[in-house]
């Protein structure tokens, strides 16, 4: 610490002289100081980052390798018999699962194609310019702000066979009561139909936010070679949303497949566990009867589907756009 | 005609095809148009109005097979069960708590992914680009590879059956860095640099230049977590068990549970879980739909 006398004899205080900036000595830590600044600003988020991502996600992976019991003191090493015990014959955990890995990919099978061409169809609508353009997009997004568990407890009620209102108003048309929550093909009917009014929004303002990067003199350009609507939205509209499309396709397939609260809220995975998808399977045997090796060992090998599928994705647009 | 993505929201008109006047072709296709449009905002809005009008019903209205949806009379049983004290279904506690967790999670997102965002965004160290490939690659891990690990880490945290499992833990989402990167890397340089020269240091910079002019951003990242983190479902139903701790989502299944095919009841419940959400959503409609188009999240 540097004394400045001249000062204290003016002043007498010590107060004042620790608030003086230490001139020539202090430059050193204050640049170095100047040089940690960026992880300064880093530092709380890295802190949280660290221990509920950067760890648990290869924690997990440790836990796959033991027999994890929450609840039990003794966690015994079993090395990769959590992944290879979903593979062997006869093993109820393996049938659970690739049962509920089933009903997973029924639903992605059902859900993705609707959820592609619809909101494109709304988007398409919507890009063009009218009074109240605007409500209308307003409206369609809005069941997009509420949560799961909403969508999940109102479709119940409207799904009901007994009294729910879509029945009533198919029994005003003369047709019979349809088990809409525990009969197949049905229950897919309910599930995929609410998920489709759940988040139809959410990807048409995706379309319409890559629809409007589309230039307007594309299709004056394709006008004035006389092209018709359907030419226009071939060879411009499509090309043009390429990008979009690819991500619209990623997000909607990776949603569909994390699918959970609809089934356990709507069809309870019924009937029998047949509508129980890989999410809701892997919760409840991890944190539901506490079996978190096996869980985790699941989670894993799912992600490893889900990567697979990314990519295949992937090598599909880039294989159209050769 | 250029496109131009506003900072705060999309100005629809600017980039809408222009429609050229025409004769009664045009009329009987706009007709159309409308009666499509507005026969699927009826698909849209009438399951909610559903909801509403079935809350206000005795039970016994509720199971008759006409629909009303005006109720013949007004009916408040269903939210004097859910408010009464010293029931197992708390609704009202839920409420505050959900209330308590969302303000809480959102601030800390903003004021942790902001100083991240910008250094990640502006400031020069080393390791930079392997960092935020590391983060943005998490972005793309699903969900359940952390739900058993984190259960066990917020466990030895002692934060089971807390609001802190739902507050902090899902804060260290990539997200937030992401989306607000995006932003400060978009902002002109030359407004820093004239701080820079005038003698501030970075941190003056960041909070006197870069937060006043990223308002609509925070703002947008505040809604988005808030409405995220009030709509978390997985989570807390497995991390919160008591009746008084949980959430609306976990919640609304309990409800669900307890009072099985009692509509009125789970409806009201819904109502409740509905209504702040909904009412944000008509305030900053805006704002919530640039920020979901820009940035492609999904729940």
């Amino acid at each position: 610490m540097s004394t400045q006398p001249e000062q204290l004899a003016e002043t007498g205080t010590l107060r004042q002289q620790h608030q003086r900036e230490p001139a020539p000595v202090a430059a050193a830590p204050g640049r170095r100081l100047e040089a940690l600044t960026p992880y300064l600003f880093l530092a709380p988020y890295l802190l949280l980052f660290t221990v509920f991502v950067l760890v648990p996600a290869i924690y997990g992976f440790w836990i796959s390798l033991h027999s994890w019991d929450f609840l039990l003191p003794a966690k015994p090493f079993v090395g990769l018999q959590n992944y290879t015990s979903l593979f062997t014959e006869g093993s109820l955990t393996g049938f659970n699962f690739w049962q509920s890995m089933r009903a997973t990919w029924t639903f992605v099978a059902y859900s993705v194609p609707l959820l592609l061409v619809i909101p494109l169809l709304v988007a398409l609508v919507l890009n063009r310019s009218f009074p109240g353009r605007t409500v209308f997009r307003a409206i369609y997004f809005a069941p997009y702000v509420l949560g799961v568990a909403v969508i999940g407890i109102l479709f119940r009620f409207l799904l009901d066979t007994n009294i729910g209102l879509l029945n009533s108003f198919l029994g005003a048309l003369g047709i019979d009561r349809i088990a809409w929550l525990s009969e197949i093909p049905w229950v897919w009917v309910s599930l995929v139909g609410a998920t489709v009014w759940w988040t139809l929004g959410f990807n048409a303002i995706i379309y319409l936010a890559g629809l409007q990067d589309i230039g307007r003199d594309q299709y004056e350009a394709a006008e004035v070679d006389g092209a018709n609507a359907w030419n226009k939205f071939w060879h411009i509209t499509i090309p043009g949303l390429r990008p979009v499309l690819v991500l619209v396709t990623t997000i909607t397939i990776l949603a569909s497949a994390n699918m959970f609260g609809q089934s356990l809220l709507i069809s309870q995975g019924a009937p029998g566990n047949a509508t129980r998808t890989a999410i809701m399977y892997i919760a409840e045997e991890g944190l539901g009867s506490f079996r978190m090796g096996n869980a985790a060992a699941m989670s894993y090998l799912l992600m490893l589907f889900l990567i697979a599928t990314s990519l295949a994705v992937f090598a599909f647009f880039r294989r159209w756009e050769d | 005609m250029s496109v131009r993505r506003d900072q705060t929201a999309v100005a629809p008109s600017q980039h809408a095809d222009p429609q050229p006047a025409g004769g009664g072709k045009r009329v009987g296709k706009a007709v159309l148009t409308y009666v499509l449009l507005i026969a699927l905002s009826v698909i849209f809005i009438a399951p909610l109005l559903w909801m509403l009008s079935t809350s206000l019903k005795s039970q016994q209205a509720a199971t008759q097979s006409t629909i009303n949806v005006i109720p013949e009379e007004v009916n408040t049983t269903a939210y004097e069960t859910i408010t009464r004290p010293g029931t197992d279904t708390p609704v009202m506690r839920w409420f505050v708590n959900s209330m308590v967790a969302a303000t809480a999670h959102a601030v800390l997102v903003v004021v942790v992914c902001a100083p991240a965002a910008y250094a990640l965004a502006r400031l020069e160290f080393k390791g930079k680009r392997l960092l935020y490939a590391v983060i943005l690659a998490t972005l793309f891990i699903p969900p359940i590879i952390f739900l058993m690990p984190n259960f066990d880490i917020v466990s030895r945290l002692g934060w089971l059956d807390t609001l802190f499992a739902l507050i902090i833990p899902p804060a260290a989402g990539a997200f937030g860095v992401f989306f607000l990167r995006q932003f400060f890397s978009g902002l002109p340089v030359e407004l820093e640099e004239a701080a820079r020269v005038d003698g501030a240091k970075t941190w003056q910079t960041f909070m006197r230049v870069i937060v006043p002019l990223s308002k609509p951003a925070l703002s947008t990242l505040l809604l988005l977590a808030f409405l995220t983190n009030w709509n978390d479902f997985l989570w807390p139903v497995y991390v919160l068990f008591s009746p008084e701790r949980l959430t609306l989502p976990p919640g609304l299944s309990r409800l669900q549970g307890a009072y099985t095919i009692n509509y009125p009841v789970i409806m009201a419940g819904g109502v409740i879980a509905s209504i702040p959400v909904l009412a944000l959503y008509v305030f900053a409609q805006r704002y919530i739909i640039e920020g979901v188009s820009r940035s492609g999240i999904k729940g």
